[in-house]
């Protein structure tokens, strides 16, 4: 698993690897929407949460495609399939691979962008706080489609059908939580919940996708 | 004999077909009874005025909705466990019926916030719901309609419906958290048994109700006897290539 | 070591092969001959375990079995080093320095595999196979792509290094391997047009 891990990592940073891809998208979101709704700090201030958590998420789908399909059409999948190590196993270093490659950076960068959208300052952490621990949700949740749509030819697009109407629990929560740390209200609730929402994730959605990967493999 | 044989195709044509008229002609005479006196019959509300009317058709169309999702889990959890084609069928046939009662539930109720708050929508935990919910059928029909090899279909559909549920479920309440929202409760609270709507406007909303549900059924069964007919000429074009 | 009995498989819910039975030794390999479409790719997939049969078995010791295909599963992106230590450490092994040899790849070991031609890449694929350490192979078209003098050096390979240590395989192929195997020609196990089992069985 460690290998597969590594092994992704590598490919990650190599040429035509994709990484960046995202963290540069999430950049251009954040930047076009002063362009969009007026440099007014009253309107951005309040809605610089929202717009970072939004443009997180898209980031993170937009790598989506990437994480079996590379490995189907080279056919490492049914390999990998009938190596020792199990598909859940597989699913689970998928998910955080395309984290560490996707969601650690964008979490990275995105209170850097809160300044442009005139954030909160108290928001800050929290943000950062509520996007540490919601990105790997959507990471596993971003695997779990991608294993539903591997085999299709332009499963891309449905790919992204199939996993917004996951991610909205994920980030109403995150986003709740940075807004209530903006006004000083108590993140706690909002915070943990995200966090729980990421354990079971972690937890049961191994399983969906590994099942989703044998079907497809038939 | 088990009642699993029921389930199979052909045993499910013979049974079937007899009962989807009655069924239709059932649903059509309550639905039709029931909206004609909840329209017509009924005094109009002190507060609402007319308007209120619109809840023989957006609260059952609401209540099928969801108990159609509910519908496509069962049969989803029957398919992986005892793989009867007749129950991913039925899944794939109840999708469209649900996201249509969706549909009108949320279209009614923009129809009638627009007197009641003075605007088509809110982003009220019920509506965002249901807009939810929308998105999930949308979801739901996509990768059926994306996939050729139609057990492979009913495999993956089967498992975005049982892992798509749990998320239903999680939005419903992150939804609630998120807007405390001005739609009333609900008219017809079963848990408590109280209600907040009188006699006069209760029963032909129960009679509404229950025409929706028939309807619903008479819908899913012609529509799964389609997708078997259809699953049944496919079969055969394919052996009569192989012979 | 491999016992396959009565199976039936099924490509995209049709059966395509039924009647299929053999067994196979340690030492020993079974060549598949048929023509395009017979189900050579389906019963290798079947008895890899890759897709469920329709009836039938098929045994071997469990988590000995390795299944390669024509895509071979190497990423252009890496070296030959890195592909082959990436599956031998899926596998919980290092790498043999044999394995480079016995496929001519000590030249190569630094080249990334995006560089390399068809049939090097090809003979990089089947070290794979010599690097996971299994004992059940079931090969499907191993030798696409490779030149006479690289089709000797897999078999070779597959006589002293892999039979020859008491592995066993089957191998789907249209070219003389050269190894002094038997050979099952599939034609007469295709499946009858109106076999049952297939997953349109129940709306007939």
């Amino acid at each position: 698993m460690i290998a597969l891990l590594l092994r992704d990592l590598r490919l990650s940073v190599r040429a035509g690897g994709g990484f960046g891809l995202g963290l540069a998208f999430f950049l251009i979101v954040v930047v076009l929407v002063p362009f969009g709704v007026g440099p007014d700090r009253v309107i951005l201030t309040p809605i610089a949460p929202g717009i970072l958590w939004v443009a997180a998420l898209l980031a993170a789908l937009l790598s989506l495609d990437r994480i079996f399909a590379l490995d189907f059409e080279d056919g490492s999948l049914p390999l990998l399939a009938t190596a020792p190590i199990p598909l859940e196993g597989v699913a689970l270093s998928k998910a955080v691979s395309h984290w560490i490659t996707t969601g650690l950076p964008l979490t990275c960068v995105a209170p850097l962008l809160g300044f442009f959208l005139n954030m909160a300052p108290g928001a800050y952490v929290w943000l950062l706080a509520s996007l540490a621990l919601g990105a790997p949700a959507l990471s596993m949740i971003g695997t779990f489609g991608a294993a539903l749509t591997v085999g299709l030819r332009r499963g891309g697009l449905l790919l992204s059908l199939l996993v917004l109407p996951l991610y909205i629990p994920t980030l109403m929560f995150g986003a709740e939580a940075v807004r209530r740390g903006a006004d000083g209200s108590g993140v706690t609730a909002p915070l943990m919940l995200v966090g729980v929402i990421t354990l079971g994730c972690f937890a049961l959605l191994p399983f969906a996708t590994a099942a989703a990967l044998r079907i497809n493999l038939r | 004999m088990s009642m699993w044989e029921y389930a199979n195709p052909k045993r499910f044509m013979e049974w079937t077909a007899p009962v989807v008229p009655w069924a239709f002609g059932l649903s059509g005479v309550l639905v039709v009874g029931g909206l004609f006196w909840g329209f017509f019959l009924t005094p109009d509300a002190d507060k609402f005025g007319s308007t209120v009317k619109i809840i023989y058709l957006h609260v059952p169309a609401a209540l099928m909705a969801i108990n159609a999702w509910f519908m496509m889990l069962v049969a989803s959890v029957v398919w992986v466990i005892r793989r009867h084609h007749v129950s991913a069928l039925a899944a794939r046939a109840a999708a469209p019926v649900g996201m249509v009662m969706t549909v009108i539930a949320l279209v009614t109720g923009a129809i009638w916030g627009m007197p009641t708050w003075g605007t088509y929508w809110v982003w009220d935990p019920r509506l965002t719901s249901f807009m939810i919910l929308f998105l999930f059928y949308l979801g739901y029909m996509a990768l059926w309609e994306a996939i050729d090899d139609p057990d492979t279909a009913a495999d993956l559909t089967a498992v975005l419906c049982i892992v798509g549920s749990i998320f239903a479920i999680l939005s419903r309440y992150a939804v609630r958290f998120w807007n405390q929202g001005l739609h009333q409760g609900t008219s017809v609270p079963v848990v408590t048994g109280g209600r907040t709507i009188a006699d006069i406007y209760f029963i032909p909303l129960v009679i509404c109700m229950f025409g929706f549900g028939i309807l619903f059924i008479a819908l899913v069964l012609l529509r799964t006897r389609t997708e078997i007919r259809a699953r049944r000429m496919r079969a055969l074009t394919a052996r009569a290539a192989r012979a | 070591m491999l016992q396959v009995n009565d199976l039936r498989c099924a490509r995209g819910g049709v059966p395509v092969l039924e009647r299929v039975s053999f067994a196979l030794n340690p030492g020993e390999a079974l060549i598949l001959r048929g023509p395009n479409g017979v189900g050579k790719t389906t019963l290798l997939r079947t008895m890899a375990g890759l897709q469920p049969p329709l009836s039938g078995t098929v045994d071997y010791p469990e988590g000995s079995d390795a299944y390669a295909s024509h895509a071979d599963g190497i990423k252009s992106a890496l070296t030959v080093t890195e592909n082959l230590t990436f599956w031998a450490q899926i596998h919980d092994r290092s790498v043999p320095e044999t394995a480079y040899a016995a496929f001519d790849l000590h030249d190569l070991r630094d080249r990334l595999a995006g560089t390399l031609s068809a049939g090097q890449k090809r003979r990089l694929g089947l070290a794979r196979l010599a690097v996971i350490g299994r004992s059940v192979l079931f090969l499907d078209e191993p030798t696409v792509s490779l030149d006479n003098f690289s089709v000797r050096m897999f078999a070779d390979w597959m006589r002293d290094a892999h039979l020859g240590q008491g592995g066993c395989a089957v191998i789907a192929t249209h070219i003389d391997l050269g190894l002094d195997v038997p050979a099952l020609d599939l034609t007469p196990y295709i499946a009858a047009a109106d076999a049952d089992g297939g997953a349109d069985a129940a709306f007939l």
